[in-house]
């Protein structure tokens, strides 16, 4: 045998009261290598990195650090053997500075010093190539600079085992590129890192080898260069899966929505979405890109009724028989009784649209439950409904009575996107409906939109995967800082074409 | 007579046990809990003083016998006693157990007060008296003792020397526990389980020893306000219900200091003043229930503009009444 593993786990097993989390999952990591652990929401892949670093404690198995092995109590126990992980969402405190948040929990002996932290800091910062603002707060940075903030706080504790949960799930395809040098520079720093992901495509550019997981059990580790996309997806869902989006000519398409002047305000009073003018038509999927917080979140709200827009702004909505009549001013009843629905997946999954603590059917009844003829609640037909989409969408839930809070992010966001699209509306808008979902659900929800526009739908579709907005959509429309900054044929656009309209400073040019 | 001097010592003198309480509150409410359980702690607190006293008291043959350091010692620490007692009480429920925060604090609060005029009225009942109330005036003469010079250097003394131990002691345990929140690596661990107790605990921080520690300490300091209140505002007199809603505008004034001790210290002057400024009014319009309201006015004012200015650093801590399971998803 040659030179230990940096990390392995033998075995490992955790469940959740009657849910098996991870059953039997053994993993090896090398010094100075990338490797990537691919698998379906739910496999547990979260879960056993969770372990590796303190969060949870398993039921069995061993893990070994440099071929010693080790019992990971807490998350100190896992910094003190050098293995730092970076979770999905961020673990980090609004109020405090970069700094403040990167000293957090360190006890080094030393006196406590900020202008000495920072100091150390800027030494890391240097040394890999990241650029932060000291004097920001947390809350004013964007999702880009609190990763890298993360990243940091795990190297300032001299993490040699460094672990990403969903890293670029939020990045820009340009943000991607840094953060994969960064990994690229710790790599030849001999450093191991463990990078958790659903992008085939990224799993191959960046890792060395790849463990892949299904079901919370141990399928295999591969060589990347032996490996294609194919392959892996194949590994990870047991079974032959076409990967091709279907993307059929749009028959006959109507205007549904045309869109002048809307401009809102945030309660700053600051321009969010700023004079946006676009139509949407039957029978064809709209994308939105652009990095989030750009305004396609305020566009969507004002569609749905749920935003204040600034005065001037139309959105004029035209039904199958041509009747027009204008949403401004409309309630989101009254929107949502002409057809037009919104299934909005926010960062935290639950904020929008489901009540976490409410089971599947209540959370289909919130739809549903003012057509009622009783004052009783009817239920049957919302646990009909319920049922149908957790069998048609393969939602993983011990039953229909199971508060949603408990279920993994992705049948979360199945149960959402099953229940707007069960409505039946004419113009449904998605928002990040992929957010986090493995390969084989990701494709389940596209077939579902291309459905939809082949029932003659317009769909507006806001996604953060640029590869998927180009195979997926007809036109896509770019926004940037409330401004679209272009509309593109999605048969023809080219990525990097869709970046730089994404980032092209519109501030600036409007001053120059 | 208005003078501007007796009602800035009459302000102190009613701000102290606010400022107590509220610097209590802040280091509780720090860690994440929002302990509404204070105003109970503080009779707790108060009680368990008076029960110290009126032991020590009745064991002497007579009040001249009294040592001064035992006099103090043992209300203090009998003080400390109790309410460190009711905050483990409350941690134990809503840390360990993780109950409901709001309702812990509320049964808390309903039980210091109970048990306060439970032995209040006992402690009455076996001294006989036929006034409903408590003199620990031995006691308190040793509790009320104030700084040399108080009577002799005119507006300066009466308005800086003439206070018992026990309010100097507030404000400096206020400015310790302002600089421990900001200038420590304790204080910046403990403010981050307050904000987000996941981060802290992947960043390697023991939250629920965080939150016990700070909420027992926080319960110690607010206890001491109970009982300066009877020692030295109360001149060592307890009746019962005497101490009315101080605890309440204890919590008031951790909103009004916007969770910073060293502002509480202005802010309990301030609610002080509030609170006796019916004594200067008139006399038709003194009506002290209205009055009284005044610093719960000017709470809610405090809020509307802290919540319009919508400034994250001036908001409480953002898990604040929340507990925290780490397993939870």
């Amino acid at each position: 045998m040659g030179a230990p593993f940096a990390l392995e786990l033998k075995g490992i097993t955790k469940t959740f009261g009657s849910t098996i989390a991870n059953k039997d999952v053994d993993l090896q990591v090398k010094n100075g290598e990338i490797l990537s652990i691919l698998g379906e929401n739910g496999s547990g892949k979260t879960t056993l990195m969770n372990m590796v670093s303190g969060i949870y404690f398993p039921d069995s198995g061993e893990i070994y650090v440099d071929g010693k092995e080790v019992v990971i109590k807490s998350p100190k126990d896992a910094f003190d053997l050098k293995i730092g992980m970076i979770h999905q969402h961020f673990k980090l405190v609004d109020v405090f500075n970069a700094v403040q948040n990167i000293v957090l929990g360190v006890n080094d002996g030393k006196k406590y010093n900020l202008k000495e932290a920072e100091k150390r800091v800027k030494a890391i910062c240097d040394k890999y190539g990241f650029v932060i603002d000291f004097s920001k707060k947390i809350y004013e940075m964007s999702v880009s600079e609190k990763q890298t903030v993360e990243i940091i706080k795990v190297l300032y504790r001299g993490a040699d085992i460094l672990i990403l949960d969903e890293p670029t799930a939020v990045l820009t395809p340009q943000e991607t590129e840094k953060l994969f040098d960064v990994l690229r520079k710790m790599r030849e720093d001999n450093k191991s890192i463990i990078i958790i992901t659903h992008k085939l495509h990224e799993v191959l550019e960046i890792s060395d080898r790849v463990t892949i997981l299904r079901k919370g059990m141990y399928v295999g580790t591969v060589e990347t260069k032996d490996a294609t996309e194919q392959s892996l997806t194949e590994m990870m869902m047991g079974e032959k899966v076409s990967l091709n989006i279907k993307r059929t000519e749009p028959k006959n398409p109507e205007l549904r929505i045309d869109v002048k002047n809307l401009s809102v305000k945030n309660h700053e009073g600051k321009l969010v979405l700023d004079n946006v003018n676009f139509t949407a038509n039957s029978g064809e999927i709209l994308g939105i890109a652009g990095i989030s917080g750009c305004g396609q979140k305020e566009l969507l709200e004002s569609i749905a009724g749920l935003q204040q827009t600034v005065k001037g702004s139309s959105i004029l909505y035209k039904s199958k028989d041509g009747e027009e009549s204008q949403l401004v001013g409309k309630s989101p009843k009254e929107i949502r009784k002409l057809g037009v629905a919104l299934s909005f997946v926010p960062e935290d999954r639950l904020g929008m649209g489901l009540v976490g603590n409410m089971d599947i059917v209540d959370n289909m009844m919130l739809r549903s439950y003012k057509g009622g003829h009783t004052a009783f609640l009817e239920r049957k037909a919302p646990k009909d409904l319920a049922n149908t989409i957790i069998k048609d969408l393969e939602v993983v839930t011990p039953s229909a009575e199971t508060p949603v809070r408990r279920l993994s992010g992705g049948n979360v966001q199945k149960v959402l996107v099953g229940r707007e699209i069960a409505s039946n509306p004419t113009v449904l808008m998605v928002a990040y409906p992929v957010r986090g979902l493995d390969v084989n659900s990701s494709y389940l929800i596209y077939d579902l939109l291309n459905k939809q526009k082949e029932h003659g739908t317009s769909v507006i579709f806001v996604g953060e995967d640029l590869d998927v907005l180009i195979e997926l959509c007809d036109r896509i429309m770019v926004m940037n800082s409330g401004k679209i900054t272009g509309i593109v044929d999605g048969r023809t656009a080219k990525k990097d074409e869709i970046g730089i309209l994404m980032t092209k400073n519109t501030d600036r040019e409007g001053k120059a | 007579m208005f003078s501007l001097i007796t009602f800035l010592h009459r302000a102190i003198m009613q701000g102290i046990p606010l400022l107590f309480g509220s610097t209590g509150e802040i280091m509780t409410e720090k860690s994440g809990n929002l302990n509404l359980g204070i105003p109970g702690v503080m009779y707790i607190g108060g009680m368990s003083g008076v029960i110290g006293a009126f032991l020590y008291e009745n064991s002497l043959s007579s009040p001249s016998d009294a040592v001064g350091f035992l006099a103090v010692m043992i209300p203090l620490l009998c003080c400390a006693l109790g309410s460190l007692l009711a905050g483990l009480i409350y941690c134990f429920l809503t840390v360990t157990l993780r109950a409901n925060q709001n309702v812990t604090g509320l049964a808390l609060t309903t039980f210091g007060t109970g048990f306060g005029n439970f032995f209040g009225g006992s402690l009455i009942k076996l001294t006989g008296a036929d006034v409903p109330s408590v003199a620990l005036t031995t006691t308190s003469n040793f509790f009320r003792t104030t700084l040399p010079g108080a009577e002799t250097t005119g507006w300066f003394g009466k308005l800086f020397l003439s206070y018992g131990f026990l309010a100097y002691a507030a404000v400096i345990i206020a400015i310790i526990c302002s600089y421990f929140l900001n200038h420590t690596r304790h204080g910046l661990n403990l403010r981050a389980v307050g904000e987000n107790p996941a981060t802290a605990d992947a960043a390697g921080i023991n939250v629920n020893r965080a939150k016990y520690l700070s909420t027992c300490i926080g319960s110690v300091i607010a206890g001491f306000g109970g009982l300066y209140y009877v020692m030295d505002y109360a001149n060592g007199v307890w009746s019962n219900d005497g101490f009315g809603d101080r605890g309440w505008l204890a919590i008031a004034l951790v909103i009004f200091a916007i969770w910073r001790p060293n502002l509480s210290i202005l802010g309990s002057i301030v609610f002080g003043g509030l609170y006796i400024v019916y004594l200067y009014v008139p006399g038709a319009l003194r009506t002290q229930e209205l009055y009284k309201m005044i610093p719960y006015v000017v709470t809610i004012v405090v809020l509307i503009l802290v919540s319009v200015r919508d400034k994250k650093e001036n908001q409480g801590p953002a898990s604040l009444g929340l507990s925290y399971f780490r397993e939870d998803r």
